[in-house]
């Protein structure tokens, strides 16, 4: 058999395109089932996506923030973390990437550069404060997580609102020119569209993610540590380092992503009463990917381009863009529940049974 | 002494909610299952009560028995996701975490799906003209400080103080409690000794869905007195957070959620005293969160460890 057809029965390849399907299912029969046009919801969904160059640009806009977010869930995932912490993650490295933009005056060859690393070093080092709790305090790394998710919530809009933000403002000036990493011919190009470097750092950091998991001697003993800590800790690794350095790389990706929100995309912060989420949809993303870099990627792309679709389903065939969530739901549901498919499918994968065990613990089985 | 009694009766209106969700956590992780989606079993009983309290309104007039119906609905719309949930983990062996974080997109989204559609477009449901009124005690609310301070509250609390110690005897002190304990700490033990694991586990779930939806219902009926995308925000990652910083243990439970009612009751309270004007407010905000990380890193050496299974789908091959 060749290799691509290999590739395509492992169930843990073909088990997110079932899914795919049977979500974009649960959400027509949804929508059938409060009086609207399924069919003409989702032509409306494809037509805002890839209707014009326009919408094309806005929809890898909403990919690049969940493809970081994706990225700093699964990475932590693989090394045996649960980062439920992205969200503060994204957030302060959002704000410290304004608070350079907007505080630092420098020409642009260094400005921008200094407020990227400024934000992916605070994302990082929000990050590290959970594998610090986890590997001395013995803090478990979701409690410590959404309480550093509020934390991180209200710090900035401190520093939002008591250096940023003129007096009864909800959102700071534009940060300089200088510190902006939007592309301008693309912008352009792309018939206005906020393009900025984001996507392509985002690209990067998914070779970023392979190599270091799976082409450095430091990956193998997180992935080592991911797989089973008592082991891994016999074998005398040193897990207590290991949480650390994995929670810094996962906070330094959700980190970046904040700061292409802001450097990139919106070029100001805005005080929030609540988190945007796109840390809890990096999880969605994560989940999606099977936590590895190129399905990651891929899962944002299906995400980002379903909710960026979302708008155009209200707008011109009236669906509430809930719907959309739905969907996202159900595939993650259906990725999860993989025991169902396989129920459901197995006739047609009989002769190939022996392969497919072998594969059973691929999808999504995290520690 | 007014001012601290009227602290702790505030402080009860943020807690009680939060106990609800919490002590319905503890049930699902005892049993063995992890559940993230709290937060979107809350968000279901919140809907389910406004919707239903809303119906109860429009058809029957405002009655004093609406939001009673409106809080039954909300166990109700709680159970139908807990019992997804137990549907996916249990009999399907889907990554329990995984499960949670479907049901609270699901949640979020189907209600507020479903509230589109019935109320055409808007966001947020009709403000509700009945919902839960104060009811002092009698005799108990005229005890000095403790009457003002505990028995002067909305009737969900008095639920909360009596589903407290109920939840702590059916845990430690029933067979069924046992062998809900043991399926969570040792599912292969306990179902060598002829306990139906798969039982226990859907049971431990469902009672946490309903705890969550009454929790969400909560909300609505005393707090907010409608639905909308805001009116569950967090609150069920918070009682997760009460949950492990409660021991998994009713009583444990009870204070901690009752330490972040306080939190948030007292960033309004420190508003009315002179010296907090000094004080940014977001620091106020941020304050039960830093609290519970220094407790928590504070408590080192001491095992705070959950169900032994909790997290892992039960699988008799393995055993």
């Amino acid at each position: 058999m060749n290799k691509a057809a290999e590739i395509f029965n492992k169930p843990s390849t073909y088990i997110p395109f079932i899914a795919i399907v049977l979500g974009l299912l649960c959400g027509g029969i949804v929508m059938w089932i409060g009086g609207y046009d399924p069919l003409e919801a989702y032509g409306a969904l494809w037509q805002t996506v890839f209707g014009t160059k326009y919408d094309f640009g806005e929809t890898i806009v909403a990919i690049t923030p969940i493809l970081f977010t994706g990225l700093a869930v699964g990475f932590a995932f693989r090394a045996g973390i649960f980062n439920i912490g992205a969200d503060g993650q994204y957030i302060i490295g959002m704000t410290a990437a304004t608070f350079i933009g907007l505080k630092v005056h420098l020409p642009a060859f260094i400005h921008a550069p200094l407020a990227l690393i400024v934000g992916m070093l605070c994302g990082a080092l929000w990050g590290a404060l959970v594998g610090w709790l986890k590997a001395y305090r013995g803090v478990n790394e979701v409690i410590s997580a959404i309480m550093l998710n509020w934390i991180a919530l209200y710090l900035s809009n401190y520093i939002l609102s008591d250096f940023l933000v003129k007096k009864g403002e909800q959102k700071t000036p534009n940060i300089d020119e200088s510190a902006s990493l939007s592309i301008g011919w693309l912008k352009d190009f792309m018939e206005g569209a906020r393009m900025d470097w984001g996507i392509w750092i985002g690209l990067l950091c998914v070779a970023i993610f392979y190599v270091l998991l799976w082409r450095t001697k430091q990956g193998y003993e997180l992935r080592a540590v991911g797989h089973n800590a008592d082991a891994a800790k016999a074998a005398g690794i040193n897990i207590k380092a290991s949480f650390i350095k994995t929670m810094m790389i996962s906070g330094a990706f959700a980190g970046l992503g904040g700061v292409f929100s802001v450097l990139g995309v919106f070029h100001y912060q805005v005080v929030q009463a609540a988190s945007a989420g796109y840390g809890f949809d990096g999880i969605a993303v994560a989940l999606l990917g099977g936590n590895h870099p190129v399905g990651i990627l891929l899962g944002a792309i299906l995400f980002g381009g379903l909710t960026y679709g979302s708008a155009g389903m209200n707008f011109e065939a009236d669906v509430p863009s809930e719907i959309v969530r739905i969907v996202i739901g159900s595939i993650i549901f259906f990725v999860a529940s993989h025991g169902l498919i396989r129920t459901v499918i197995q006739p047609l994968f009989k002769k190939r049974k022996s392969r497919e065990r072998k594969g059973a613990d691929m999808n999504g089985n995290v520690g | 002494m007014g001012t601290l009694a009227d602290l702790i009766s505030s402080t009860l209106v943020f807690s009680v909610a939060l106990i609800f969700a919490a002590l319905g956590g503890v049930f699902s992780e005892r049993s063995g299952v992890f559940n993230i989606g709290l937060e979107g079993m809350m968000t279901a009983g919140a809907f389910g009560a406004a919707i239903a309290s809303f119906y109860m309104e429009t058809d029957g007039g405002a009655t004093t028995s609406s939001p009673w119906v409106g809080l039954i609905a909300g166990v109700a719309c709680g159970l139908v996701f807990a019992l997804l949930h137990a549907y996916a983990t249990v009999s399907l062996k889907a990554d329990q975490t995984i499960v949670g974080v479907v049901i609270n997109i699901l949640a979020v989204a189907v209600t507020l799906y479903l509230v589109k559609i019935i109320f055409e477009g808007a966001g947020d449901t009709a403000q509700l003209q009945q919902v839960f009124a104060k009811w002092p005690i009698p005799l108990l609310s005229d005890i000095p400080f403790l009457g003002r301070a505990f028995f002067n509250s909305y009737p969900t609390t008095y639920i909360a103080y009596i589903l407290v110690p109920v939840s702590s005897y059916l845990l430690f002190r029933t067979p069924f409690g046992l062998r809900l304990r043991s399926v969570g700490e040792h599912p292969g033990a306990a179902d060598t000794v002829g306990i139906n694991v798969t039982k226990y586990r859907y049971i431990g779930v469902l009672i946490s869905g309903a705890l969550a939806g009454l929790g969400g219902a909560t909300i609505t009926l005393t707090t907010t007195s409608n639905f909308s995308h805001s009116t569950i925000s967090g609150q069920g990652f918070i009682a997760i957070a009460a949950l492990i910083f409660g021991r998994w243990n009713p009583y444990g439970v009870f204070g901690a959620a009752f330490f972040f009612g306080m939190a948030q009751a007292l960033r309004n309270f420190l508003t009315r005293f002179e010296f907090s004007q000094s004080i940014p407010t977001e620091f106020l905000y941020m304050l039960p969160y830093i609290l519970t990380l220094i407790v928590l890193a504070g408590a080192v050496g001491k095992s705070v460890r959950g169900p032994a299974a909790a997290g892992e789908a039960y699988d008799p091959s393995k055993r």
